[in-house]
């Protein structure tokens, strides 16, 4: 499968030229950019690790095109995503976030079940990777 | 009369309390020289006065009915400090274009109104006084709310930040469809366009307003299958997904009852219908509030009152009570589809539902200037006759923050449900994304749109079975504006 979260998961993944187009565009509307990863892909992980804290005075898209390298190549088998950051009085969130890096293989998820009663049932997903501990994930 | 008249100002107090009829200006409803405080509230009516009324007596009127006023003088006025409950009618002017229509400005004080209560705001400003005789019509065209009154409300339980961040969906619009046919189908069938149509991309399915428990489908047969493809589709792609299930009901109890449920088994948005009433409308909020629910709003029935230009309440202000009462997604029009939504008029909702404070902007029928004081924003709904070789038009004017909704364009894909729905998604990113890159969509959307559809079949066949669809009618709800009229 192919894990859809992230602005543009439904390209066909992204050239360094578009990642830097995209980050270009962030960074001329003042927003800070950051680089996440992890190998814990679950819809509702908030918390990616933080590569290096998000890049408030960096306005330079080759500077910030290192970061997402140097992060890619720490963490080739993990998922990388690229956020921008706006800290406009009433946004103060997120405008943009996209996966730039994904592992070779990735297994999905399962879907257990917990019948209750009036035929309702409590779900829960689960990542088959995350059967493994943390950095022997997607190994 | 003629006495008050030959003095042409107030009368004396003795003379304006004698029992008997007199004209509503005379009375104290009309004050060409009023200047509005930051607290009142003001209210901007179109009035279509009858042969031989003027305008300010009947803008006088409107202020009477809609405030203290009754047909006759009644002395009990004088057991209250009545001037300041009387609303004041300050200022008529033509509307540009349309014989026999006036902009009548009145405010009104903020003593006159209950705090966090759109019941006690419509009774007043709309409750007895768009079937007052010397009036032709009536329309409720726009309004300020005082900062001090928006912070009686609540406002959205969610708003479009904090919706983004649970789903972890940035950087573009969200994607929907309402379950098709509207009725009929099974709870079981049901549930499959729902799975079918979120794991092939879309962020969200929706009950239709209508789709409340009937003989074949209950609400709670509906509830469990729709939950189930929900949870599936979370699988099957490792995105956030959600459902607006419909508790609309005959009664509160009903409603909460629904609303249970769906929380028990995980749903993240509640839907709800506008024809409920606003003072439901506010309960359901203050229950999505305690239960972190989005709450989807669907605007059944406004058509009825906010289409005409001459007599109604605009949607605008209908927009700017919901967001007061605090519904977190409200269908606002789509421009480009098939149902009502002149591009300016449809811009001014947005503009009122979505940013912190709206500027004075005649072209997009925003009179007032306002500030929500911090009030969430709302998500606007774009729904009704959209398909994918639009995106670039629906990008262009409606922008990031709003969810797009294809039904017909989703489940009326040749090759099925899914593949509507990934055609819409490939779509979309890559509309967003040319944009990011400085491309000048409105033109070469087209283009993108051909680009895409090279890497992704689904595209190409929604591409190639809508092309040609398009609503190009006359908009009856336009702004009336001179173009050079400088801000109030």
């Amino acid at each position: 499968m192919r894990i859809t979260q992230g602005t543009f998961s439904f390209l066909p993944d992204l050239t360094d030229a578009q990642i830097r187009a995209q980050i270009e565009y962030c960074l001329g509307r003042g927003w800070a950019v950051s680089v996440e990863y992890t190998d814990d892909p679950h819809p509702r992980n908030a918390y990616w690790e933080m590569y290096g804290m998000p890049m408030f005075d960096l306005k330079d898209a080759a500077g910030v095109m290192a970061e997402v390298d140097a992060c890619r190549k720490t963490f080739p088998d993990h998922y990388v995503k690229v956020n921008a950051f706006d800290a406009t009085l009433g946004w103060e969130s997120l405008r943009l976030s996209f996966i730039v890096n994904r592992p070779k293989k990735e297994p999905g998820f399962g879907l257990l079940r917990e019948e209750g009663a009036g035929r309702t049932q409590r779900y829960s997903v689960r990542a088959y990777a995350t059967e493994r501990p943390e950095g022997e994930r997607y190994t | 009369m003629g006495k008050l008249e030959q003095a042409g100002g107030r009368p004396e107090a003795r003379e304006r309390y004698r029992a008997g009829v007199m004209k509503y200006a005379q009375m104290g409803y009309w004050d060409a020289g009023y200047v509005p405080k930051d607290t009142d509230l003001i209210a901007l009516f179109r009035i279509t006065p009858q042969e031989g009324v003027d305008p300010e007596e009947a803008a006088a009127a409107v202020a009477g009915e809609s405030s203290t006023a009754t047909w006759t003088v009644v002395w009990t006025d004088r057991l209250t400090a009545c001037e300041r409950y009387r609303a004041k009618a300050y200022r008529v002017d033509p509307v540009p274009g349309a014989a026999g229509q006036y902009f009548a400005y009145i405010a009104y004080d903020l003593a006159l109104f209950e705090p966090g209560s759109i019941a006690n705001l419509t009774a007043s400003i709309i409750g007895n006084v768009f079937g007052f005789k010397p009036l032709k019509a009536l329309r409720l065209e726009d309004m300020r709310l005082p900062v001090a009154y928006v912070k009686t409300f609540d406002g959205p339980p969610t708003g479009i930040v904090v919706e983004r961040e649970r789903l972890d969906k940035f950087g573009r619009p969200l994607l929907g469809a309402t379950v098709k046919p509207k009725l009929g189908l099974s709870g079981k069938n049901y549930g499959r366009v729902v799975y079918e149509a979120l794991k092939g991309g879309l962020d969200f399915t929706k009950d239709d307003e209508n789709i409340n428990s009937q003989p074949f489908m209950h609400w709670r047969d509906r509830f469990l299958y729709c939950m189930e493809a929900v949870n599936r589709a979370q699988a099957a792609t490792g995105e956030v997904k959600g459902t607006y299930l419909n508790v609309t009901a005959g009664t509160m109890e009903d409603m909460y009852e629904r609303a249970e449920l769906a929380k028990e088994l995980g749903s993240c948005v509640v839907m709800i219908d506008l024809v409920i009433g606003y003072t439901a409308i506010q309960s359901m909020s203050k229950w999505a509030r305690r239960n972190d629910m989005i709450l989807h709003l669907h605007r059944a029935g406004h058509s009825t009152y906010t289409r005409q230009k001459t007599h109604g309440v605009s949607f605008r202000v209908i927009s700017k009570w919901m967001r007061l009462a605090g519904v977190d997604h409200i269908h606002a029009g789509t421009v480009v589809g098939k149902l009502e939504g002149d591009p300016n008029s449809v811009q001014g909702f947005y503009n009122v539902l979505r940013e912190d404070h709206n500027a004075v902007d005649l072209q997009r029928g925003l009179f007032f200037e306002q500030d929500w004081g911090g009030l969430r924003k709302v998500m606007p709904v774009a729904s009704g006759g959209i398909h994918a070789g639009q995106m670039h038009q629906l990008l262009h004017y409606l922008g990031e923050d709003v969810v797009l909704q294809f039904g017909g364009g989703t489940i009326g894909h040749p090759m099925g449900i899914a593949a509507g729905a990934t055609a819409n998604r490939v779509a979309l990113e890559a509309m967003v994304l040319a944009r990011n890159e400085g491309r000048d969509i409105w033109n070469e959307g087209p283009r993108i749109l051909e680009q895409a559809a090279r890497h992704c079949t689904p595209l190409k066949q929604a591409l190639d079975t809508w092309k040609d669809v398009t609503f190009d009618y006359a908009s009856t709800d336009t702004p009336d504006f001179v173009p050079t009229a400088t801000a109030a």
